[in-house]
């Protein structure tokens, strides 16, 4: 039985008939696994994350079939069972470590705060611990920083704690939302080194949240990939990176730079549709070079061998896979021309 | 490697260096932020110098020194041939019409208040005596070729996307023809797909006017596309230099291939060596003694925090390293890091 | 030269509102900003129509109507729906010309520290090393005196009058002006669209009221309002005092103070006034708070 489960989960904004910023999406991870939820910018990968920790207020609205982590039903649970379960055994690491870490206290307690609150320790125990933790996320000095306050630690101290105040209560799942996107590129490696020893060491799941495909290559095992608050793939890594499925993924790879070979970049025309502005089909079909006329209808999110697809015309199949596309042989040779003009 | 005649480049830099004072209160002597220390270079027309640092590295600092917005406390900066320092007010204004700025935050680099029509044709307004319909014909020419459309002229930035927004400011930056384009960060804000959008047109701007470009980044895999030299700078100094498939091929400098090896791939080769820089940039009030990367550098040794390496040349390229020749060592085999 | 592939709008065709009107739409979903702004232009109303809305005169007197009740009070007639005060002038219309007055001073002192303030604001921004010390040196004396001992020093030395309140409201204003012009100012010069701007060859001028002013002017129009109800508020303690305008000029202000012996015997020749004056700041203020909610969030999403 997989550690989180997500089916079908729906996040409105506004009233009941505002277009959803996350639309249907399935998910699970297993323990000890490390998922990569990649995205642009309205793709709703945050959000998605934000409503599993039961962060959405209203007027948002959090709908799905079904919210499991563990033997927990998470749309179900009450004020005091969450407060005990967040924190805990799900724990979450955000972007911007300089305001992540409360200004106004130190470093120290703040990590006491955890422990006393989720693991009951008081006193020395929970200054011991704090200190370990400390040591554990690689703070040099540990000893000194207890008694620091965030503003007299660097970006990457910042994080660094920030991660050890989330693995306080030894989480059986960390959601990391884009934990490097502020730091410097170094710094970037030493904190995703880290957090993959951590998550070797305590078994811990990691969804880490990213729009660098690069950082999902090196430390990926899965990969979910959204677009405009859809899960349009899934896969494991390094296959999706080889032979992408959907053609926004492709889309995507073509388009870093380090994949080019010519000075030009591949790119796709228009940008990513806000929540008004999506097509009544496929979402990618105003600026996907392979649309086709059965793309005004939405596909759904179909699994085949090495992973699912959201997409009537798959890329780099195999003619033995997902029975409904078409062997190359027969698809008709579409030339980028018929894209909606958005 | 082989300075270019000065008379052939369009930005030549010598030594640019630049010194803060902070105070330190009453009773306390002021002390030295070294931003900026000693950096020389020479850019042709149509070339793209790459400048390669993290935080605290002094691109900011550069930048603001090459587009004459702050005074170098030493060193020379040409322009076209033209020397900047020293010239009056009118001559400074000529050369301003030579360097332009395209900045990192697509969202504080257009002004919110002001149409973009009016933003994009203000340049023109200053510098030149166009009537206001002719002004009006070379801002819409100009809005044809980054992509947006004629009725965008109107409109405030606060309804364009961010790659939008950049598109605008590299067209008011190209309005007046530069000799030189700064461009600090410009994708770093964006997404990747808009990045390379945005990269696409800086670059075919590049081909039709024939700029100079000073292209400022971390992200060393857009820079590996773009550049044809790199300059790696760490804490105000430089460290390495040079054209840049060899500075990502066979880096010689310990920081370059620090970073190198730091820098993710889509491909993760398992045979990259994992260099890391030990610790944290350094305090720019204290700065180390001796080579600035000292502290943190896998190879340093007592003479490194004793003596300041000299920026030499050493297989067709400038590093500052005092081991460069040990560091750069592959014994023949290749090294992949990037 | 290479295709550049012209992008199809990243906006679908949606129609794009002034600046005007989206303001609008954000200003109007505040009710108590809706309702100050209601009371306001009835009061512009009667300021404006003063001569026609009024039944009376201001300073007509009617010896037989001394002290008269309002008319739905025991002795009240409709003759004179407000009553009368202690000369037998007619509330009602003295109520309705002392809007005139009030909405006049307000006005003009806001105007006459606005845009001094505005112009000092944005040289002390401009030269944080030289001109900036001492104007924000100048303002930090002024602002060190209590505003309203510092009017009513200027009027004692002016001399009492309508004029001279206007004055001393204005000089009194003027420091909070420049402080908040100059924040806005240092603020916006960091800015890289000014940095841009200074590429193009921008000269200060350029710089001071195209660029950087027209990104001052939210916080500006929020005080600007603000002040506009404390103008009548001191206008009405100096005319409390004796010191603002004179009798028999119907301020506000003025009624009250002449109304002063009259708490027990008739409450509405000093309480009609007192109304006015609560009901008008109250208005103003609510007005100016909904106008920075509504600016406020353009200015976010701006920068």
């Amino acid at each position: 039985m997989s550690l989180l489960e997500i089916q079908n989960l729906s996040v409105r904004f506004g009233d009941d008939g505002a277009p959803p910023v996350v639309d249907g999406l399935d998910l699970s991870v297993d323990r000890g696994e490390v998922l990569a939820i990649v995205g642009e910018s309205g793709s709703g990968k945050s959000v998605t994350m934000m409503a599993l920790m039961g962060l959405i207020d209203a007027p948002g609205k959090v709908a799905a079939n079904r919210l499991r982590f563990s033997d927990q039903d998470l749309l179900s649970l009450k004020g005091r069972q969450r407060r005990r379960l967040i924190g805990k055994d799900l724990a979450m690491v955000f972007q911007d470590p300089m305001t992540a870490l409360n200004p106004s206290y130190t470093v120290g307690f703040q990590i006491e705060e955890v422990l006393r609150q989720h693991l009951g320790l008081k006193g020395k125990a929970a200054r011991q611990r704090a200190l370990e933790l400390l040591e554990r996320v690689e703070i040099p000095g540990a000893a000194s920083r207890l008694d620091a306050y965030p503003h007299q630690l660097s970006g990457g101290m910042s994080q660094r704690v920030a991660i050890a105040m989330a693995i306080a209560g030894e989480p059986q799942l960390l959601i990391a939302d884009e934990p490097t996107t502020a730091l410097d590129v170094t710094i970037q490696a030493q904190i995703m080194e880290l957090l993959l020893s951590l998550q070797r060491d305590q078994d811990m799941a990691l969804i880490l949240i990213t729009h660098d495909l690069a950082v999902v290559a090196e430390t990926a095992q899965r990969v979910c990939v959204m677009y405009a608050g859809q899960a349009v793939e899934t896969g494991r890594v390094p296959t999706l990176f080889d032979a992408p499925a959907h053609p926004y993924t492709e889309a995507l790879l073509a388009s870093i730079p380090e994949q080019s070979d010519n000075r030009r970049l591949a790119t796709l025309p228009g940008i990513v549709p806000g929540r008004y502005d999506r097509p009544a089909g496929c979402l990618l079909s105003p600026r996907c070079p392979y649309a086709q006329p059965r793309c005004t209808e939405r596909p759904a999110l179909e699994p085949y061998d090495r992973g699912e697809v959201r997409c009537f015309f798959p890329r780099n199949m195999t003619p033995d896979e997902a029975p409904e596309v078409l062997p190359e042989a027969q698809r008709p040779s579409q030339p980028p021309g018929e894209h909606h003009v958005q | 490697m082989s300075n270019e005649a000065s008379t052939g480049s369009v930005l030549s830099a010598r030594e640019l260096t630049r010194h803060y004072e902070i105070s330190r209160g009453l009773f306390k002597p002021h002390a030295t932020v070294r931003a900026l220390n000693g950096v020389s270079f020479e850019l042709a027309a149509g070339e793209t110098l790459a400048v390669v640092g993290e935080s605290g590295c002094g691109k900011s600092t550069l930048a603001r020194a090459l587009t004459l917005i702050e005074e170098p406390t030493s060193g020379s900066l040409q322009i076209a041939g033209q020397e900047v320092a020293g010239v009056d007010k009118a001559q400074r204004k000529q050369l301003r019409r030579d360097v332009q700025m395209v900045f990192q935050n697509p969202y504080a680099s257009l002004n919110p208040r002001q149409k973009i029509g009016d933003q994009l044709a203000e340049p023109l307004v200053i510098n030149t005596g166009l009537s206001r319909s002719e002004r009006r014909e070379r801002v819409q020419a100009m809005m044809q070729q980054v992509g947006l459309r004629p009725e965008h002229y109107q409109r405030y930035p606060h309804m364009f996307s961010g790659g939008q927004r950049q598109r605008i400011a590299l067209a008011r930056a190209m309005m007046l023809n530069p000799k030189v384009l700064i461009a600090d960060e410009p994708t770093s804000a964006l997404d990747v797909s808009i990045q390379a959008q945005v990269l696409n047109l800086f670059m075919d701007l590049q081909e039709q006017f024939n700029a100079g470009y000073v292209f400022i980044s971390h992200d060393l895999a857009v820079v590996r596309h773009v550049a044809d030299k790199v300059l790696v700078m760490y804490f105000g100094s430089p460290m390495e230099m040079g054209p840049a498939e060899l500075i990502y091929t066979r880096p010689l400098h310990p920081y370059t291939q620090v970073l190198l090896a730091a820098t993710p791939s889509i491909r993760p080769d398992p045979a990259r060596p994992k260099i890391r820089a030990s610790g944290e940039l350094p305090n720019p009030l204290d700065p180390p003694s001796g080579c600035v990367f000292h502290t943190r550098c896998p190879h340093a040794t007592e003479r490194c925090s004793a003596e300041v390496p000299a920026f030499r040349p050493l297989d067709d390229r400038l590093v500052a390293c005092h081991y460069a020749e040990k560091v750069g060592a592959t014994n023949g085999a290749p090294v992949r890091y990037a | 030269m290479s295709s550049i592939e012209t992008l199809p709008a990243a906006e679908p065709t949606a129609y794009y509102p002034s600046p005007l009107r989206e303001f609008w739409s954000a200003f109007k979903r505040n009710k108590g900003a809706l309702g100050g702004l209601i009371f306001m232009l009835m009061l512009v109303v009667c300021a404006l129509f003063a001569s026609v809305l009024a039944p009376y005169n201001p300073t007509e007197q009617f010896r037989d109507f001394l002290l008269t009740p309002p008319a739905w009070q025991e002795g009240g007639t409709s003759q004179f729906l407000l009553g009368t005060d202690e000369l037998g002038r007619d509330m009602l219309s003295r109520l309705v010309h002392g809007a005139r007055l009030s909405l006049l001073i307000g006005l003009a002192s806001v105007v006459f520290s606005l845009v001094p303030g505005i112009l000092l604001g944005l040289l002390a921004g401009f030269s944080p090393t030289r001109l900036g010390p001492f104007i924000m040196r100048l303002m930090d004396i002024m602002l060190a005196l209590p505003s309203l001992l510092l009017a009513v020093a200027i009027v004692a030395i002016l001399g009492p009058g309508l004029i001279n309140t206007i004055f001393a409201i204005a000089i009194v204003s003027l420091p909070s002006y420049v402080r908040l012009t100059r924040a806005a100012v240092m603020t916006e010069l960091n800015r890289d669209y000014v940095t841009a701007s200074r590429l193009a060859g921008a000269g200060t001028l350029r710089l001071m009221f195209i660029s950087v002013l027209p990104n001052c002017m939210a916080p500006l129009i929020v005080q600007a309002t603000l002040s506009f109800s404390s103008a009548i508020l001191d206008a009405a303690a100096l005319g409390f005092l004796g010191l603002g305008v004179q009798p028999p000029t119907p301020e506000w202000g003025t009624m009250l103070a002449s109304a002063r012996d009259y708490i027990e015997r008739a409450w509405w020749v000093v309480s009609l006034p007192g109304l006015a004056i609560l009901l008008s700041v109250l208005a103003i203020n609510l007005l100016g708070d909904g106008l920075r909610d509504a600016l406020d969030p353009k200015l976010k999403n701006a920068a």
